[in-house]
């Protein structure tokens, strides 16, 4: 093949892909795809499972913690006023680190540079917590990520990333929630897949869990080798799925099934 | 040749020693629905079940059996002379049929729990309220369980 | 996590009937569950919830596995005079839960 017919194949292939991303107008979080009755579990605090893991959180943003024995109150004081809007902007570019960062490494950046205390394991209940009790003050809030020069590759990355196929399936993330979203894969509605709850609690898992997890389940479902919680893979598709939902509203801590 | 009664003498002892297995036994339907029968018969004493007077509020087709929202309440003025005194909920396709045992008095004020359950199958939730006469009613809703299309298979 | 969360109205009127919600953070371990290498995973559920108003017990729920993970229990009380209610949870393996919360009655 010459390489014109290629790079025209190519166009072409893109333009296809592209046409059948989601207009903006038609945007449903997985929220509306779920039974009343989860609907109710998520709109009410006092029974939403999550409520526990956001108030774990609000008790570890006042613990002092590692050698500079800081909390993370000692520098942003009320959580209510000082992280919101915080997370509707995650993953954002962390200008020491020189890259994209998701909430969690955020969070963990402070732990070790600000607190000198270890990390937090990625998925570890005290990261989940205090995650779960961050994003929590950017309820209600339009998520609009940083679409600019220096998150151009890392956007482009996630955006690859969901068009490719992987796996035994040879499944593209696009396959299922672009093109089908709303139909029905073995009696479960396909949602659009907009992260717009996390992080969830989850009525599959019992518990709360990140992004991260949610996006192994998947590539283990169309069996893919998933990658790392934390890794580089997956903040790429995280920015790319957060800025595809770009104008929707963070319902942290949302409830799926 | 092995006749009739030795190969059910041969399968019951099968299933005897199923617990060390992960197989479940062949007959498990008979086995769920004799368990469910004996709950039933311990929490009412063999009294009779008349239906009404419970409504038992199950959603018909369930986003995950996991976790499934569940409110019973009966009608009752709750009074000292006449009163729930206890709610029973069963299911019939669990691994054991008991969900729940609320107790009332007349300080509840109104007979109405809420809880959620994890329903394994499709098939029947029965609510079984015990009134101070002693006598008791009940309510059945039957539920479809889907299952989540992508399951995580013990991987985080 | 023994964490408990009790949603419930700081006051009421003498014979309001209140309703009264809570959650408790636990796994409620089936007992019915296998490991990848098909060993029983071991149940480990809460079993009892109570809730005491001015120490009269008011409500009482025998929980069992089919209790779904980080149980939900709402129920409702008369709220008869000030005082505290009393929350507590049991369960297996020498689980145990409290929370007071309370009421002012006029």
């Amino acid at each position: 093949m010459s390489i014109r017919v290629l790079r025209l194949f190519l166009l072409l292939a893109f333009a296809c892909s592209a046409s059948a991303e989601i207009p903006l107008a038609e945007r449903r979080s997985g929220y509306q795809d779920m039974g009343r009755e989860t609907r109710a579990m998520q709109d009410d605090d006092a029974i939403n499972p999550a409520t526990l893991w956001v108030l774990d959180g609000e008790a570890l943003w006042a613990r002092r913690a590692g050698a500079a024995a800081r909390a993370c109150a000692d520098c942003h004081q009320d959580a209510r006023v000082s992280m919101k809007g915080v997370a509707a902007r995650y993953p954002a570019f962390d200008a020491a680190a020189r890259k994209v960062v998701n909430l969690e490494q955020r969070i963990n950046l402070c732990r070790v540079e600000r607190q000198q205390d270890k990390p937090l394991a990625y998925e570890s209940h005290e990261l989940l917590a205090l995650t779960a009790y961050v994003a929590r003050q950017s309820r209600g809030l339009p998520i609009q990520v940083e679409s600019s020069e220096r998150t151009r590759a890392t956007l482009e990355a996630g955006r690859a990333m969901f068009l490719r196929r992987e796996g035994q399936l040879n499944l593209a993330c696009a396959q299922c929630h672009d093109e089908r979203a709303a139909h029905r894969l073995g009696g479960t509605v396909i949602p659009q897949g907009h992260p717009t709850g996390y992080p969830i609690y989850r009525l599959e898992w019992q518990g709360v869990g990140s992004l991260h997890r949610r996006m192994r389940n998947c590539m283990v479902a169309i069996r893919a080798e998933p990658y790392a919680l934390g890794s580089r893979e997956y903040v790429e598709l995280e920015l790319y799925l957060m800025w595809r939902a770009r104008g929707m509203l963070l319902e942290t801590p949302g409830v799926r099934p | 040749m092995t006749t009739r009664r030795q190969f059910l003498v041969l399968a019951g002892g099968t299933i005897a020693a199923g617990a060390a297995q992960a197989q479940l036994p062949p007959n498990i339907e008979a086995l769920r629905k004799a368990a469910l029968a004996d709950a039933v018969r311990k929490s009412t004493g063999g009294a009779e079940v008349r239906r009404g007077r419970v409504k038992l509020d199950v959603p018909p087709l369930i986003d995950n059996g996991n976790s499934v929202a569940l409110v019973v309440e009966v009608e009752s003025p709750m009074t000292a002379a006449d009163h729930v005194k206890a709610i029973h909920v069963f299911t019939e396709k669990n691994p054991q049929p008991y969900i729940i045992t609320a107790r009332f008095g007349p300080r509840a004020g109104r007979a109405r729990i809420t809880t959620r359950a994890r329903i394994a199958d499709s098939g029947l939730i029965i609510a079984i309220a015990e009134m101070s006469d002693r006598s008791f009613w009940s309510d059945s809703v039957s539920v479809v369980v889907t299952l989540s299309a992508c399951l995580e298979d013990g991987l985080i | 996590m023994a964490r408990v969360v009790v949603n419930m109205p700081k006051q009421a009127r003498r014979g309001e009937i209140i309703e009264i919600r809570t959650l408790a953070g636990h796994t409620m371990e089936t007992g019915f569950r296998r490991t990848q290498h098909g060993e029983l995973v071991p149940r480990d559920i809460i079993t009892l919830f109570t809730c005491s108003y001015n120490g009269a017990e008011v409500f009482r729920a025998e929980l069992h596995p089919a209790i779904a993970a980080n149980p939900l229990i709402a129920f409702h009380t008369i709220a008869t005079e000030s005082g505290t209610l009393e929350f507590r949870w049991s369960g297996d393996n020498g689980y145990s839960a409290t929370h007071s919360a309370a009421i002012t009655v006029d």
